[in-house]
């Protein structure tokens, strides 16, 4: 299949494996910031054909894992009102708030319906006029243009039955939370190809300045994975720290000026609760002013809930790359997919379901 | 929907039968209509009358029996529909049991308000599914619950076959045995999701839904020793596999460049962030087989319809950690996991 096959081909993986051990004289330690990545490199063994000369360690890029459990039991709270439908990307369904997921609360009769595109749903609202539609906009840099659009959209159409619960997060800012932590030991980027995409990878340089490591923006294909940890390493040996962009087919320095436009029409930066790893100043985005008429927190009191019991999910330590999925206690064990403590095990780009899909499990 | 199935409509389209209601399902005069209007598609001496049970005929050596329900979204798809999911898939259940399929039932749960033409649609799928797959529905029933009961209409399909092939089944699996599959995979499972979800994929996918048995009879006729046999349905080749491995013990490894899967499906794998092993088929059985009997099983069934892009896909190894494994482009053996649940879309 074009556009696939010639960055999965064998013997350019291999050529660029021999590269990377010829170029490495020791082992360095490189975070892939975005589950995507993560799941192409246990996928394709990647991570085993490079033990000794490079340790991967998971970074925070998985949307479902770092949604907070506050605005899952929100979008809950919401389903179970008579006449309001919650509209959903399929990943959201599986994980739990503090108590249930969306997809028990739809077994329990709440109205949760799944969408590709937020736009969807804006035609779900305008469908459906006597019902109330209120998206669940959750995600990266890379799902912000689309859920800005269907704020605009909504708006064009005059709609008064659709809103959004905003829980969109900035990858930057997390990675910045990392390496101000103490014990980071992360000395270089692959930085997250699709979000480079629709915001670019201008901002990096001042990142790259303060902190010193290498940013290497990375596709999620094998010869796109290789190649980025090529150019970490090669940086790393030759002690510089530069941004460099390994997947040009995608991605140009400024992003997709079309699209960082929407989003900065209609969200502003605000400070965001991470699942698993508290508020990170100017870690998400909220509407603007201007559109919080689409603001689902302003149309829905959020009812108090039960405090519930602190979740024993690492999940903070294993966004950071403090530990490996298989260095908690639970992986395995306790905690399974059928059997989930918490999001990075059941979401499709998260940490833990990645490690328990490719990796040999402990018995 | 093909066209000619809803001229032949056996039901009168005068305004009145648009839609079923619950005196449909009550016994009576409704009752009696439906049924005899309904069934006009699939008559045999079986059904003649309507009598409350069909008295088979004897058949030399054993008997295979199975049952399964059908309640797929849409209930129309390209490549098929529930009518002949319902055939097909019963159908292939015992033909991979080693049994050539002989006669079904047919129960049906409609929801109150169903529409009558479609109805006569579905069982027109039914009556071509039946020719196509050379087994006869020999009873039956219908029952009508209140709206909401049910999606529209639900299927239960048992059926009854003669025991022809008997393999020895997946625990006897042995290191160097090898592991074919009789077609592309994939291709039901995203057919259904690409026509449930809209996406608007071109071109669309098709469903693999058809009868498998010419393909198992290929093998019986030419001798070859199969090992085991099943149709890749829910969870895909990797439930399949999995449910191997556990039996026999052994890590079973598949080639990820030989595990043939159409342009159409991998493409849209891609962009669902699916895995093609974990999508279902319909008309698409792995097989395996002792590593001198490859050739010989490749020949026999690429000369099926059914079964003409059959591939070698893999093999059995000792047993390692993980059960199932694939080489995929780097050469490293990845471990494949079971399905566990629908697949979702991802969000990026």
């Amino acid at each position: 299949m074009k556009h696939v096959d010639e960055y999965r081909d064998p013997q350019m993986c291999r050529r660029l494996v021999a590269e990377i051990r010829r170029t490495a004289s020791r082992c360095h330690t490189i975070m892939e910031v975005c589950g995507g990545q993560t799941h192409g490199l246990l996928m394709h063994g990647i991570d085993q054909e490079l033990a000794g000369v490079v340790e991967l360690l998971h970074g925070p890029g998985c949307p479902v894992c770092v949604t907070p459990a506050e605005d899952i039991d929100f979008a809950i709270a919401i389903c179970q009102r008579a006449g309001v439908t919650v509209v959903t990307f399929g990943d959201m369904l599986r994980v739990p708030g503090t108590g249930i997921s969306l997809r028990e609360a739809r077994a329990r009769g709440g109205d949760v319906r799944l969408v590709y595109s937020p736009l969807d749903a804006v035609q779900l609202a305008k469908d459906d006029p006597e019902r109330e539609f209120v998206f669940f906009a959750v995600g990266f840099e890379t799902t912000t243009p689309a859920t800005a659009l269907a704020v605009q959209q909504a708006a064009r159409l005059g709609l008064k039955n659709f809103s959004m619960i905003v829980s969109h997060v900035r990858v930057q800012p997390a990675m910045e939370a990392i390496m101000d932590w103490d014990a980071c030991r992360v000395e270089a980027f692959l930085a997250a190809g699709h979000v480079c995409t629709v915001s670019g990878y201008a901002s990096y340089a001042e990142f790259v300045r303060r902190y010193r490591v290498p940013v290497v923006v990375t596709g999620f294909e094998p010869v796109d994975l290789l190649s980025g940890i090529l150019s970490c390493v090669s940086q790393l040996e030759k002690g510089v720290a530069e941004v460099e962009n390994c997947y040009q087919r995608s991605v140009y320095i400024e992003g997709n000026p079309h699209a960082v436009r929407i989003v900065e029409e209609t969200y502003e930066i605000c400070d965001q609760r991470w699942r698993g790893l508290g508020v990170i100043s100017s870690g998400g985005l909220r509407l603007r002013e201007s559109w919080r008429q689409f603001d689902a927190g302003r149309r829905y009191s959020r009812v108090a809930l039960p405090i519930a019991e602190p979740s024993r999910c690492r999940s903070g330590d294993v966004l950071t790359g403090r530990i490996k999925p298989t260095e908690c206690e639970f992986f395995g064990r306790e905690c399974t997919q059928e059997t989930p403590f918490g999001a990075p095990m059941v979401s499709s780009e998260g940490a833990c379901a990645a490690y328990a899909r490719h990796t040999r499990q402990p018995v | 929907m093909n066209d000619d199935a809803s001229a032949s409509c056996p039901l009168p389209d005068d305004g009145r039968d648009d839609q079923i209601a619950l005196a449909h399902g009550e016994g009576g005069r409704l009752t009696r209509r439906l049924l005899r209007d309904m069934l006009q598609p699939l008559q045999n001496d079986f059904l003649a009358g309507l009598p409350d049970g069909a008295t088979l005929p004897a058949v030399p050596g054993r008997l295979v029996f199975t049952t399964d329900s059908y309640v797929v979204t849409p209930r129309s798809f390209p490549g098929g529909d529930i009518g002949s999911l319902s055939v097909f898939g019963t159908a292939n259940d015992l033909a991979v049991s080693g049994a050539r399929p002989r006669w079904l039932s047919l129960g049906l749960i409609l929801e109150e308000g169903f529409s009558t033409r479609e109805l006569a649609r579905i069982i027109a799928s039914i009556a071509r599914a039946g020719e196509v797959a050379d087994v006869q529905i020999v009873t039956g029933d219908t029952k009508v619950v209140p709206r909401g009961a049910a999606d529209g209409l639900f299927i239960n399909t048992a059926g009854i076959g003669e025991l022809v092939f008997p393999t020895p089944g997946p625990s006897s699996l042995d290191e160097g045995d090898r592991l074919l599959v009789s077609g592309p995979i994939g291709q039901h499972g995203l057919a259904v999701l690409t026509a449930r979800e809209a996406l608007g994929l071109d071109p669309a996918p098709t469903s693999d839904s058809a009868a498998l048995w010419p393909a198992v009879e290929a093998l019986h006729d030419a001798g070859i020793r199969v090992k085991s046999m099943r149709d890749a349905t829910r969870g895909g080749v990797a439930a399949v596999l999995h449910e191997w491995a556990d039996a026999c013990g052994k890590t079973l490894v598949l080639e990820a460049d030989a595990i043939p899967v159409s342009s159409t499906v991998r493409g849209a794998c891609e962009l669902l962030g699916l895995d093609p092993l974990h999508v279902a088929c319909e008309g698409t059985m792995v097989v395996a087989v002792a590593s001198e009997e490859v050739a010989e099983a490749l020949r026999v069934l690429r000369q099926v319809a059914v079964s003409s892009a059959a591939a070698e896909i893999g093999g059995v190894v000792e047993r390692r950690v993980a059960p199932v494994a694939v080489r995929r482009s780097l050469g490293q053996l990845v471990p494949l996991d079971e399905p566990s649940g629908a697949p979702l879309p991802r969000i990026c």
